[in-house]
């Protein structure tokens, strides 16, 4: 095909570099980062701590040309996927003429390392801080750190200015790429017509967006897919649009970009800081909305808000064109489907709460950050002259897909705001739902928990003067 | 050693200076290698482990030809083709396999290495080998160990006094249970061997140890060979906090057996899920007590049983129980008591030793006896505490007859409630609670006395190995390891201060089994306390030397000849410290000393249960404030305070580190960290997506520390420092005390999930 790509082209460290054609796409960059050359980058400064996306201490910063740091978990991403990106590791930041970073002095001369293994990691993570800004713990909740109780880092990250240093250009790209070597084919389309048509001939392949999910079979699994359909590079699947009534999300729009969209819609603000607990800024860097619906886990966080909300899912294939599902059609059982084997999840349609509407959104889980929620909820209560009109109460984590309430919303409907109201609405809960036991929770704690929320619900309306919430 | 107080800091980095991490900037440029960050020799080779699918069952030989069949697979390494002896007990007291034969007792148990070209293939490798295991069934829990009387080892019991007469005779009667879980060690560095095959049967292993000393010795009764051909060596951990203690010793040694089977170069490196599988954890307790105190709640009697979950194997369980009940009344006097300590035999992972090694659930035991003992009286649970701290009105000796310092006890204690402003935020709390809906804060406060010295007494000695150059660079080495806790600066400063020179003009190198032989592992808190001394004498050594050199030279006495600021003087001579050790091998001097440090004045007579097995005890207090949600059993710790005994601190900078994190580490312990079997036994909380140690947000809000001013040792340690690798830890008690304040006093197990705080909220009707 013209103009495609054929060798991963990279920029790391401010180096252009363009891969041997022999480099399997589909190994994690971490691999290839800590590798020995010429096959890998012999970087060893970037740390494996546990392969799944969790501990940050594989965290690397991709560079954007407008100057925007999106720290990354490099075992998570595959190689092809950085095709296109400017990369920077712990070793780049580091001058010519070997003098530290001030970030990386900051670090040891703040005490903010002990035994130095999460170190690289936490530095990175800085480093895209210092010029993102926003809430240190926020920054921090992709890296772990098991030595120093965190007091010092936290110490760094209140005191990082940015450098000031313009991004290393990316390589320039020209249309989409295939990346092949024996045993694996790594597709990186670049408009919808030809992701579509590789959908429909390979619908064996991965179809990878952020890769989040899926980057967890290779990197803890050590799966070696055969053929790759990665969905980065079309740019039709990373559109928004805020219409009135209406907001519009490309399903390959990482959250970290949809974090940016929903600041400007101010009755988002419950999904905003919801999906600011969902995996970490590493998570959200890559992750999306499309992969969150493709995977349809009970427990993904995303779901609970959005069927509260009442969203509709835009599919898409050659054969047929594009169809519209509303979210509880798209899942159809425990991590199943409505998408056809030739299929796309093209873009996701959010009805904006109306005003006056009251939306919450909830998580539950062991540790604030960085967790998948025991349970998950997204309540949308339409209120008239102080009585309940509508509730749409949805929850995570309570059977085997998300799913609605309705005994416990048809017990709200019509019901003024009171406690009695949102009480009887839990006792109903239990007839909802009959949760099971696992690592994440009991049923016990599921169910009881949902019912606090709902309670909670309650406190919200009524005292909105009142800090109802322990991380307030 | 001498007993008079140390002379004022020889240098700006000697004793006492905040110094950082030895290697904290290549730490931040990613320039410190890791043992997986080492050049590979060519032709290394990567193994991974079988591991057992099956928590108990009889196991048919392994067939090991799917294995072999892999691609690029060169070795499958079983039982059978061990040379020595499948044996990796650390004790030598029970027979633990290296790989399981005939009988697996625990899911994740190894059961075979296999050894290929590339890590994926010996992956591969080990996933096709399908064991042949006939299941038999499980013991899963304490209870099930404890009916069937499913015991380690003997039980070691404390007595004292006629316990069984005062507790029928205490005016109030109190009996309780509850437990504590596990703890994954969590090292951000997995456990990982290099190992390089030499010449004649040679071998060095390039390990992630606390224990370099074990590695050989495991490494060399599994190879069947003298320990000489085994050189161990370790310049830093990721991590260690007692999970690359013993466990890291039968890593190492299967890599051992993979280089001397293929006489390549084989790395080692289990994914994150292999090791939390296979790799002991914290002990998880069951505690079971009956108590008698009278009317104004001062303790009369006491009958507790600790049982813990050793897993399936002796390991170093026999210490942690020690610990256990050494610790059971922490700060506090009990007339008349009976502490029994179990370990007990399940089919899981074989548990092990983890930062403070038994004592941080020992002294959870008291705690609950005092909740008990506040709601049967009617008394908060503060003035019972201090009404029954050891020491003042009380007996001040433990029951296996050590004094605690009791005066040190009130005076942490004290300094930390009056740190923490304590009486008016407990107003304040109440005022809040009253108020709000749904929210409830809770207060608690936890005081400490922590035994210093390894249990075993023949492990409390260290060796030390300092060479000066004729140039006046020196170089240090000596049994300690790093792990990131700061060891080989302290002991750096300390050789700094003996010299009298700037701690830059010391090399610190490679912990190594061929510099300093037959070391202790660097744990139980002892690092700097036995390496420092080690260390001290060594360079103590050549420093006499280099006096009497000088004094000569001078014609001054030698006791004239001072070492500071870089230079040597006496009177009105002076020449740098450089140019005496030029002097010094031009006359034929040796600039070399070996140093040899043994704990003096510990005993412990394992018979009776009684002696003074800790050189001294380690003091800290703290109080926690938390935030509940009623409705969900969420929290948040808003505030702590922490007082801790230092002694005189070697390094303020490194000992608030550790403080804190040992605090925030105990925190995870108690709180969100959680390990989950299933019915069959297999462990599902595998990586951190599902075992949830504190992250930032978990730290306290508010985290107040302060080092006990003016306290030096009074046991003769290395400048009257006192250790504190382990005691902070235990602080973070203070964080349940809180949750329970907040639920009400209810029972409320370990850990305190927020799963446990709604159950308990609702089981205490607050």
């Amino acid at each position: 095909m013209a103009g495609m790509s054929s060798r991963i082209a990279l920029t790391l460290n401010g180096q252009p570099r363009t891969l041997p054609a022999d480099t399997p796409p589909g190994m994690t960059l971490l691999d290839w980062l800590r590798g020995p050359a010429p096959r890998g980058a012999g970087l060893t400064g970037t740390k494996e701590g546990c392969a799944e996306g969790d501990c940050g201490a594989c965290t690397v910063v991709i560079e954007a040309a407008d100057g925007a740091r999106t720290p990354v978990n490099a075992c998570l991403a595959l190689l092809g996927q950085m095709h296109g990106r400017a990369l920077r590791t712990v070793e780049g930041l580091v001058a010519a003429d070997g003098a530290p970073h001030p970030v990386q002095r900051a670090m040891a001369e703040n005490d903010a390392t002990q035994c130095g293994f999460c170190t690289p990691g936490i530095v990175m993570s800085a480093w895209a801080h210092s010029r993102c800004g926003g809430a240190a713990h926020e920054a921090l909740a992709g890296n772990l750190c098991r030595c120093t109780g965190y007091r010092p880092i936290l110490g760094v990250f209140a005191a990082l200015e940015d450098d000031g240093a313009p991004a290393a250009p990316a390589p320039a790209l020209e249309g989409g790429s295939e990346f092949a070597v024996p045993g694996q084919v790594f597709h990186a389309p670049a408009t919808l017509e030809a992701a579509l048509t590789l959908r429909a001939a390979h619908p064996e392949a991965w179809l990878l967006a952020g890769g989040t999910d899926l980057g967890l079979r290779v990197s803890e699994h050590r799966e070696r897919p055969a053929r790759i359909l990665s969905l980065g590079a079309v740019p039709e699947l990373a559109e928004t649009r805020l219409a009135p009534g209406l907001l519009t999300v490309g399903a390959a729009l990482p959250y970290a970009r949809l974090l940016d969209l929903l600041a400007r819609a101010p009755e988002m603000a419950p999904l905003a800081a919801h999906l600011r607990r969902l995996g970490s800024r590493q998570i959200r860097g890559l992750g999306t909305l499309g992969g969150n619906l493709g995977t349809a886990s009970p427990i993904g966080d995303t779901l609970p808000p959005l069927l509260a909300l009442g969203v509709r899912v835009v599919l898409g294939s050659a054969r047929a064109g594009e169809r519209v599902l509303d979210l509880a059609e798209f899942i159809t059982g425990y991590r199943q489907t409505a998408l056809a084997a030739d299929e796309i999840i093209l873009r996701v349609e959010i009805p904006r709460p109306p005003e006056g509407a009251v939306f919450a959104c909830e998580k539950l889980s062991k540790r604030h950050d960085q967790d998948i929620s025991a349970v998950a909820a997204g309540f949308l209560l339409r209120l008239e002259g102080g009585v309940v009109a509508e509730a749409r109460l949805a929850f995570g984590g309570m059977a085997a897909t998300v799913a609605r309430a309705p005994r416990a919303e048809a017990a709200l409907a019509g019901q003024p705001v009171t406690e009695e109201a949102f009480a009887r609405a839990a006792q109903a809960l239990a007839e909802d739902f009959a949760p099971l036991s696992d690592w994440r929770a009991g049923a016990e704690y599921r169910l009881h928990s949902a019912q606090g929320l709902l309670r909670r619900l309650h406190w919200r309306i009524a005292r909105p003067d009142l800090a109802l919430e322990v991380q307030a | 050693m001498t007993d008079a107080p140390p002379p004022p800091a020889a240098t700006r980095t000697g004793m006492g200076a905040a110094l950082r991490q030895d290697s904290a900037l290549q730490h931040a440029t990613g320039a410190a290698r890791f043992t997986d960050d080492l050049p590979e020799p060519p032709g290394t080779l990567h193994a991974a482990l079988a591991l057992s699918p099956v928590a108990h069952g009889r196991l048919a030989p392994l067939d090991l030809a799917p294995a072999r069949a892999v691609p690029g697979v060169v070795a499958v390494l079983g039982p059978a083709e061990v040379p020595g002896r499948n044996d990796i007990s650390p004790s030598g007291k029970a027979l633990e396999k290296l790989f399981a034969e005939g009988l697996v007792e625990h899911w994740g148990q190894p059961l075979a290495l296999v050894v290929a070209a590339t890590r994926d293939a010996a992956l591969a490798g080990a996933a096709a080998l399908r064991p042949e295991i006939a299941p038999l069934p499980p013991i899963l829990s304490i209870e099930a160990a404890l009916e069937t009387g499913a015991l380690l080892m003997p039980p070691q019991v404390i007595e004292r006094g006629g316990w069984q007469a005062a507790l029928e005779a205490a005016p109030l009667q109190l009996a309780g249970e509850f437990r504590c879980g596990g703890q994954e060690h969590f090292y951000l560095e997995g456990q990982i061997t290099l190992a390089v095959p030499g010449e004649d049967g040679d071998i060095t292993l390039h390990a992630s140890t606390q224990h370099p000393t074990e590695v050989q010795h495991i490494a060399s009764r599994v190879l069947g060979c003298d320990y000489n051909r085994v050189t161990v060596q370790c310049r830093r951990m990721g991590g260690g906090f007692g999970g690359k203690e013993s466990n890291a010793s039968w890593i190492a040694a299967a890599a051992a057996l993979a280089a001397r089977a293929t006489g390549r170069p084989v790395k080692l490196r289990l994914s994150r899920k292999a090791d939390m599988a296979a790799t002991g954890k914290r002990h998880p307790f069951l505690f079971r007590w009956r108590a008698g105190c009278d009317a104004e709640g001062r303790l009369l009697a006491l009958d507790a049983t600790l049982a813990a979950d050793g897993g399936h194997s002796l390991d170093l369980s026999a210490g942690v129980i020690f610990r256990a009940v050494t610790h059971a009344l922490n700060a506090y006097d009990v007339p008349a008591l009976r502490v029994t300590g179990l370990a007990c035999k399940t089919n899981t992972v074989s548990n092990t030793a983890f930062r403070g090694f038994g004592g941080p659930q020992g002294a959870l035991l008291m705690e609950d006896v005092l909740f008990s003992m506040a709601r049967a009286t009617g008394r908060p649970v503060d003035e019972l505490r201090e009404r029954n701290f050891a020491g003042g009105p009380n007996g001040a000796e433990t029951p296996y007859g050590q004094k605690l310092e009791g005066e040190l006890i009130r005076r942490v204690w004290a300094e930390a409630r009056q740190g923490a402003d304590w009486e008016r935020r407990r107003a304040a709390a109440e005022a809040f609670n009253a108020a709000h809906p749904t929210l409830r804060r809770g207060l608690g406060g936890f005081a400490l006395a922590f035994g210093i010295s390894f249990g075993i007494m023949a492990m409390n000695q260290a060796g030390a190995l300092v060479h000066v150059y004729t140039d006046g660079s020196i170089r240090l080495n000596h049994g300690g390891t790093e792990m990131g806790q700061g060891l080989f600066i302290k002991i750096a400063q300390v050789v700094a201060e003996v010299f009298g020179v700037e701690v830059e003009r010391i090399r610190i190198t490679a912990t190594s089994t061929a510099e300093v032989p037959n070391t202790a592992p660097t744990a139980a808190s002892t690092g700097s306390d036995l390496n420092g001394w080690a260390a001290h004498q060594a360079a103590g050594a050549i420093r006499a030397r280099m006096a009497g050199i000088a004094a000569t030279a001078w014609g001054v006495p030698e006791e004239e000849v001072i070492f500071a600021d870089g230079h040597v003087s006496a009177g009105n001579h002076r020449m740098r410290f450089g140019e005496l050790a030029q002097l010094c091998w031009a006359q034929r001097v040796s600039l070399s000393a070996t140093g040899f440090y043994r704990t003096p004045d510990i005993h412990w007579d394992p018979v009776a249960m009684r002696g003074h097995p800790f050189f001294y005890f380690s003091y800290g207090a703290a109080l926690a404030e938390v935030l509940v949600d009623t409705l969900t059993g969420e929290y948040r710790v808003l505030r702590a305070d922490l007082v801790q005994d230092c002694g005189r601190s070697l390094n303020p900078a490194i000992d608030r580190g550790q403080i804190e994190g040992a605090f925030l580490q105990g925190q995870g312990w108690l709180t969100c960290e959680e390990l989950w079997w299933d019915a069959d036994g297999r462990l599902r909380t595998l990586g951190p997506s599902t075992y949830k140690i504190p992250g930032s947000r978990e730290m306290p809000a508010e985290f107040n520390l302060r080092l006990l001013a003016d306290a030096p040792a009074r046991a003769n340690t290395i400048f009257r420092s006192k250790a504190v690798g382990e005691p902070p830890l235990l602080l973070a008690t203070c964080v349940w005390n809180a949750l329970r304040d907040a639920v009400g006093g209810a029972r409320l197990d370990l850990p305190a999930t927020p799963e446990r705080v709604l159950a308990a909220l609702r089981a205490g009707g607050a």
